[in-house]
C-alpha cells in the first residue's frame, strides 16, 4: 500500500511540473489579472476536476469519507491567509514539496515556514485537518 | 496571453486528477496536499500514529517527482522575491491552509469534483486574496517580477 501511495504522489508532482504549476512565475501570471494574464491553471484545475469529479463518486459509494461542510469563519479567514500567501510566493503546498528538488533556498525556506506556519495554527484550530 | 499554454496545462491537470483518484482508491484518503503534510509534522507520542507512514509516503512521492523530472527536463525556472518573501510566503501558506482545512488540491481540485459548496467558498476566498496580493506585489511594490 506505502509503494501505491508514493507511486500517486509521484504522478500528482509530475502533473503539477507537467502543468507548469511547479513554476511560480506561471502561477502569478495566471493570478496577475491586471498583467501579462495566463489562464493555464483554469485549464490544470479543469483536467484535475473532470477526473476526479467523474472517478470520486463511485469510489465514494464503496467508502464513504465524513467530510466537513460547515461554511465559517475559520474556513473563509484560513483561506484568505493562504490565498495572500499564494500570490505574495507564487507556490501552494503541493508545487512548494515537489520544487524541493530545485536545490534553491527560497524554497526551502518557503517550505520551513510553511511548516511552522501549520504548527503555529494548532493554537487556533486545534481540531485534525480536513478539506 | 503569450504565456498560454493550454495543452501541457491541460495533461498535467488530467495526471494530478488521476493521482488523486489514485490515492482514494489505494487508501481511502484524499489528496489534499495541505492536510497530509500538517498531519505529518504535529506533535505525537513516541511512536509515529497509524497515518504517519502513508503520508510521508506520498510527499515523499511528491519531493522524488521533482528530481525524476529535472533529471528528464532540465532545471526549473523560477520567480524569487527574496528569503524574506519567501519566508512570509511560507508562513501564511501553512497557517492560511491549516485553518481554512485545505489547498488548491483539497478544497480546489478534490472539493469543486464533490461539488462541496464548502470547498467552492474556499477557492473563491483564496483565489480572490491571490490575486490582490499578486496585484500589489507586482504593481504596488514592485517585488517579484
Amino acid at each position: 500500500m506505502l509503494a501505491s501511495v508514493f507511486g500517486a504522489g509521484l504522478l500528482f508532482g509530475i502533473g503539477l511540473w507537467l502543468s507548469g504549476m511547479a513554476n511560480p512565475r506561471k502561477v502569478l501570471d495566471f493570478l496577475d489579472i491586471t498583467g501579462n494574464w495566463d489562464p493555464s491553471l483554469l485549464l490544470v484545475m479543469g483536467g484535475a476536476v473532470a477526473v476526479t469529479a467523474i472517478a470520486f463518486r463511485p469510489l465514494l459509494k464503496i467508502k464513504p469519507i465524513d467530510f466537513k461542510t460547515s461554511i465559517d469563519a475559520p474556513l473563509v479567514i484560513g483561506a484568505a491567509i493562504f490565498g495572500i500567501g499564494w500570490g505574495i510566493g507564487g507556490y501552494c503546498p503541493g508545487p512548494a514539496l515537489t520544487a524541493l528538488s530545485n536545490l534553491s533556498a527560497d524554497v526551502f525556506v518557503f517550505v520551513a515556514a510553511m511548516v511552522a506556519g501549520g504548527l503555529f495554527a494548532r493554537i487556533f484550530s486545534p481540531a485534525a485537518p480536513g478539506a | 496571453m503569450d504565456n498560454f499554454t493550454p495543452v501541457s496545462a491541460l495533461a498535467g491537470g488530467v495526471l494530478i486528477g488521476t493521482a488523486a483518484v489514485w490515492l482514494l482508491a489505494a487508501n481511502g484518503r484524499i489528496a489534499g496536499v495541505s492536510g497530509i503534510l500538517h498531519g505529518l509534522v504535529g506533535p505525537m507520542s513516541a511512536s509515529p500514529p497509524a497515518d504517519w507512514w502513508w503520508r510521508a509516503a506520498f510527499i515523499a512521492g511528491l519531493i522524488a517527482a521533482g528530481f525524476a523530472w529535472h533529471a528528464f527536463a532540465g532545471a526549473a525556472p523560477g520567480e524569487n522575491a527574496g528569503l524574506a518573501w519567501a519566508a512570509v510566503a511560507g508562513a501564511l501558506v501553512g497557517l492560511g491552509t491549516r485553518l481554512g482545512g485545505g489547498c488548491t488540491s483539497g478544497h480546489g481540485v478534490c472539493g469543486l469534483a464533490r461539488l462541496s459548496l464548502r470547498s467552492l467558498v474556499a477557492v473563491v476566498a483564496f483565489m480572490a486574496a491571490g490575486m490582490a496580493a499578486t496585484f500589489v506585489m507586482r504593481h504596488v511594490l514592485g517585488a517579484s517580477s
